[in-house]
């Protein structure tokens, strides 16, 4: 399935929702997004990968550069993520400690707001 | 033995279809289906890499999968960079992930690298046998045929 990314606001953050396949083809669009959204003045951002369907290490990257990003604009980034095969991906590159991951986009708008993304 | 090979310009859009394919001959050579996630996301990678390696050498050959079925799955994807390309694969250590001096680039090879490891138990990263250029050699299991 082709990649989708869809925005909405919840509790004064920014959730990207990110849907289908995220890999060397179509992760320059999700980097210009997430550069979008920071541009535009976005401060606390979550990204909702549970429709996301394939994620590969280009698309770890543009993650990783989202959270750079938002570290020097003093803001927070979080990623939610409940499915195990992505999980273990996170996991297997130690991705699982640099970013925040949460269950549910509930869970990460109620706790990547308390302080700047780490 | 069954042997798919095939070759596709060193583009970003053609990784998809070696996924796919990769997939598809997995399936039918009888890898366990709670395995094909895994070996979708290696030939993905490995795939990614070889890509990067002919576009950051301005190469315009073919990266070559083959695939065959010989009493295991075996996947080689070939590329032809220079094999000095090749030095330099390793994993990332988690405080370095997110430090400032690291590119995504360079971000991304490591954690590619990363993967590849952590999902294929017979990975084999050697240079190809006549000319520049390095081989990825992954190996599964065939449980049912």
């Amino acid at each position: 399935m082709e990649l989708s990314l869809a925005t909405r606001t919840v509790a004064e953050h920014t959730v990207l929702e990110v849907g289908g396949e995220v890999d060397v083809y179509t992760a320059p669009r999700l980097r210009e997004r997430l550069i979008e959204l920071v541009d535009a003045g976005a401060r606390d951002v979550v990204v909702d990968l549970e429709r996301v369907e394939f994620l590969d290490s280009t698309g770890l990257g543009v993650l990783v550069g989202a959270l750079k990003r938002l570290r020097t604009a003093q803001g927070t980034f979080g990623l939610v993520c409940a499915k195990e095969p992505l999980l273990k991906i996170f996991r297997i590159t130690a991705l699982d400690q640099v970013f925040p991951i949460f269950p549910t986009v509930e869970a990460a708008t109620e706790r990547t707001g308390s302080g700047p993304a780490s | 033995m069954a042997t798919v090979r095939l070759s596709f310009s060193p583009a970003p859009v053609h990784v998809r279809t070696a996924r796919l394919v990769g997939v598809a001959v997995a399936r039918r050579a009888g890898v366990d289906e709670g395995l094909l996630d895994e070996v979708r996301l290696a030939i993905g990678e490995a795939c990614t890499r070889a890509v990067a390696l002919h576009r950051q050498y301005g190469l315009a050959d073919l990266v070559t999968v083959e695939m065959s079925d010989s009493g295991s799955y075996t996947v080689r994807v070939i590329d032809h960079a220079p094999i000095e390309a090749s030095i330099g694969l390793t994993k990332l250590p988690p405080d370095e992930l997110a430090a400032e001096s690291l590119t995504e680039d360079a971000l991304t090879t490591g954690v590619g690298f990363a993967l590849l490891a952590g999902f294929v138990d017979d990975l084999q990263v050697r240079p190809v046998e006549d000319g520049p250029g390095t081989e990825v050699r992954m190996v599964w299991p065939v449980t049912r045929r």
